[in-house]
C-alpha cells in the first residue's frame, strides 16, 4: 500500500481511514471489452474502493464509457460484443459462467447521460420501478422506500406534493435526479454514472455534483466525465484512459497536480483532448 | 404552389364529403328506432330493421379482434424486439405479402379451410377470415410503434435489473401502448367494412342469430343483398345500412385520434 500516504496528504478532509486500505468493492482485472474484432478498452486493471468516487476521464472515444458498461455487463447487450478478463464484485467475478447478468445489474446500478425516466410512469412509480423487479412490497413500506430514495437523490422537497404526476413533467435536472433515485432505491452496492450531467445546465450540474458527494457515503461511485473540472471536484480517485488503455490512475489531487505520465499531464493541462 | 397543395387537399377531402353527403341524403330518412332494434320483416310489412346485421357485424368483427389483435400485437413485438434474424425477415415478408392479398382471396382461403371441411357457412369462419386481414396490419403498426421507443429506455430498464421480457412488456410496450391501440382501432375499422371475405364464410342470414357456428348477417353483406334487390324499401334500407357502417368506421377513426392525442399530452 505504498500509494496510501499520498492520498492522506492530498485529502486531509477525509476523516475515516482511507478507503484504499479496504479491499476493493469492485475491481477490473485485465479487462478487455471487444466490439467484434476491435477492442474498446484493453487490459484494464483498476480497483474501486468502497465509499470512494472514481472518475474515468479521457478524450472522446478513449473507451471510458465502454469500460463503465463492462463493469455491470451492459456492454454485452450490443450485438457482436464480448468481454475478456474479470470484474470482481466483492471478490466474485461477475463474468463467471452461471452468473446472471440481471442479478449483477441489480447490484451495480447505472445512470445514463440523458435522463431516462419511464414516460408512462408517475414520479413515484419511476422511483419504485427498480423494486418491482423483485418482491412486491406492502403499500406503506413502498411509500417509505420511495420517499427515502427521493430524499437521498435530493429531489423529495421538489416533488413530494406531486408524486402522482408523470415523470416527464420534471425539468431535465430533476429527471436525472429521479433516475438516480430510481437506481439507488433497490440498494445497489455500486453506482455507475455515465456523464450524468452532460445534458444539464450549470445549476442542474451543480446539484448532481453535490449529490455525488452525499452518495459516496452509501455507495461505491464510478463516474465517467469529459469535464476535468468536474472530475477534480467530485472524485477521490481519477483514472485517465487514452486510446482504449488505462494510462494512469491515482488519487485525484495527484493525477491533476503531479501526474506520472506525460500523456496525462498533456490532457489535464488541456494540451489535447 | 401553396394553391396547388390547397387544391390537392380539397380534392382528397372531396370523396369522403361526397360519400357522406349522399349517404345522409339517401339513408338518414330510413334511420329510426326500428332500424336499430328490429330485424327484417316480410315484404309488404313496414318497420323492419337492420338489428340482426348490426349485431352480426359486431360479433364477427369482435371475434376477428379477439383472434387477430393478440396475434398481431405479439408478432409486432417480436419483430421489433427480437426479429433481427432470418425468422424476423421471413415474418415481416409474409406480413407484407398478406397485407397486399386482395380480401376476396382471403375469403376463398377461409372457405377452403374452414367452410368446406365443416360443411357449413359460419360466423366463426367469417371472424377468422377478417382476423387474417387484421393480423398483418396490426403486426406491422405495432412493430413501427415499438421501434419508436428510444433505445435509452430499454437500456435504463435493463440496467435497473429488468429481465429482457420484462423490459419489453413493462417499459417498451407500455410506452408504445397508445400507438398500438391506435393501430388496432384503425385496423378494426378497415376490416369492419370488408364484404368479400364474408360472402364466402358468414354468408349472411335473414334472421337474427348470435350463434357462432351458424350463418350470420353482417352490415356489408346486408347492404350488398338489399342494394341488389328489386324493391325500393330494400334500397332505402341499404342506404341506411351503409350510413350506419360508415358511422361505425368514423367512430373508430375518431377514437384512434383521441388515443393518439392523449399520448401527446402525457409524453
Amino acid at each position: 500500500m505504498a500509494q496510501t500516504p499520498a492520498v492522506m496528504v492530498a485529502r486531509p478532509a477525509a476523516r475515516r481511514p482511507h478507503p484504499a486500505a479496504a479491499p476493493p468493492r469492485l475491481a477490473a482485472e485485465a479487462l478487455t471489452a471487444w466490439y467484434g474484432e476491435s477492442s474498446g478498452v484493453r487490459d484494464v486493471t483498476l480497483p474501486f474502493a468502497p465509499n470512494t468516487v472514481t472518475a474515468l476521464i479521457g478524450p472522446s472515444g478513449c473507451g471510458k464509457s465502454t469500460l463503465l458498461r463492462a463493469l455491470n455487463r451492459m456492454h454485452e447487450l450490443v450485438p457482436g460484443t464480448r468481454v475478456t478478463g474479470r470484474v470482481r464484485l466483492d471478490g466474485h467475478d461477475i463474468y463467471e459462467p452461471g452468473v446472471n447478468a440481471v442479478q449483477v445489474r441489480r447490484r451495480i446500478g447505472m445512470v445514463f447521460q440523458k435522463p431516462t425516466p419511464f414516460p408512462t410512469m408517475t414520479i413515484a412509480e419511476n422511483a419504485a420501478a427498480g423494486l418491482k423487479v423483485g418482491r412486491r412490497l406492502p403499500r406503506a413500506e413502498r411509500e417509505e422506500v420511495i420517499e427515502r430514495a427521493l430524499r437521498r437523490a435530493a429531489l423529495w422537497d421538489e416533488v413530494k406534493d406531486r408524486l402522482g404526476q408523470p415523470a416527464t413533467m420534471l425539468s431535465g435536472g430533476q429527471q436525472q435526479r429521479l433516475c438516480i433515485a430510481r437506481t439507488i432505491a433497490p440498494e445497489p452496492e455500486v453506482l455507475l454514472l455515465d456523464e450524468p450531467t452532460a445534458s444539464l445546465d450549470p445549476v442542474g450540474t451543480a446539484r448532481i455534483e453535490d449529490l455525488v458527494h452525499e452518495l459516496k457515503r452509501d455507495f461505491t461511485v464510478v463516474i465517467v466525465t469529459h469535464n476535468m473540472q468536474q472530475a477534480a471536484r467530485v472524485s477521490d480517485v481519477t483514472a485517465f484512459l487514452y486510446l482504449g488503455e488505462l494510462v494512469e490512475a491515482g488519487p485525484t489531487a495527484q493525477v491533476f497536480t503531479a501526474p506520472t505520465r506525460r500523456e496525462t499531464e498533456a490532457y489535464v493541462t488541456g494540451r489535447f483532448g | 404552389m401553396t394553391g396547388a397543395t390547397y387544391g390537392a387537399a380539397a380534392l382528397a377531402v372531396l370523396p369522403l364529403a361526397a360519400i357522406l353527403g349522399m349517404l345522409v341524403m339517401k339513408g338518414a330518412g330510413s334511420l329510426d328506432w326500428n332500424f336499430f332494434t328490429r330485424s327484417s320483416v316480410p315484404l309488404g310489412e313496414s318497420g323492419g330493421g337492420f338489428a340482426y346485421a348490426i349485431v352480426g357485424t359486431l360479433i364477427i368483427v369482435g371475434l376477428a379482434c379477439a383472434i387477430g389483435i393478440p396475434v398481431g400485437v405479439g408478432a409486432g413485438i417480436y419483430l421489433a424486439e427480437f426479429g433481427s434474424g432470418a425468422l424476423g425477415w421471413l415474418v415481416r415478408f409474409v406480413a407484407d405479402t398478406l397485407n397486399g392479398v386482395p380480401s376476396i382471396v382471403i375469403g376463398i382461403f377461409a372457405w377452403t379451410w374452414i367452410v368446406r371441411p365443416t360443411g357449413k357457412f359460419t360466423a366463426f369462419a367469417g371472424g377468422v377470415a377478417l382476423a387474417c386481414i387484421l393480423v398483418p396490419i396490426v403486426a406491422r403498426t405495432t412493430e413501427e410503434m415499438v421501434r419508436l421507443v428510444p433505445n435509452s429506455l430499454r437500456e435504463a430498464a435493463l440496467a435497473l435489473g429488468y429481465p429482457r421480457w420484462r423490459t419489453s412488456l413493462q417499459v417498451v410496450v407500455r410506452t408504445a401502448g397508445s400507438g398500438i391501440v391506435t393501430g388496432c382501432l384503425v385496423a378494426t375499422a378497415r376490416v369492419a367494412g370488408e364484404t368479400a371475405p364474408l360472402l364466402f364464410t358468414a354468408l349472411g342470414n335473414q334472421f337474427f342469430s348470435t350463434r357462432l357456428f351458424e350463418p350470420m348477417a353482417a352490415l356489408p353483406l346486408q347492404v350488398y343483398v338489399y342494394a341488389l334487390g328489386p324493391y325500393d324499401e330494400w334500397h332505402r334500407q341499404a342506404w341506411a345500412g351503409a350510413l350506419v357502417l360508415i358511422m361505425m368506421v368514423l367512430i373508430l377513426g375518431i377514437a384512434a385520434r383521441l388515443v393518439t392525442r392523449t399520448r401527446r399530452v402525457s409524453a
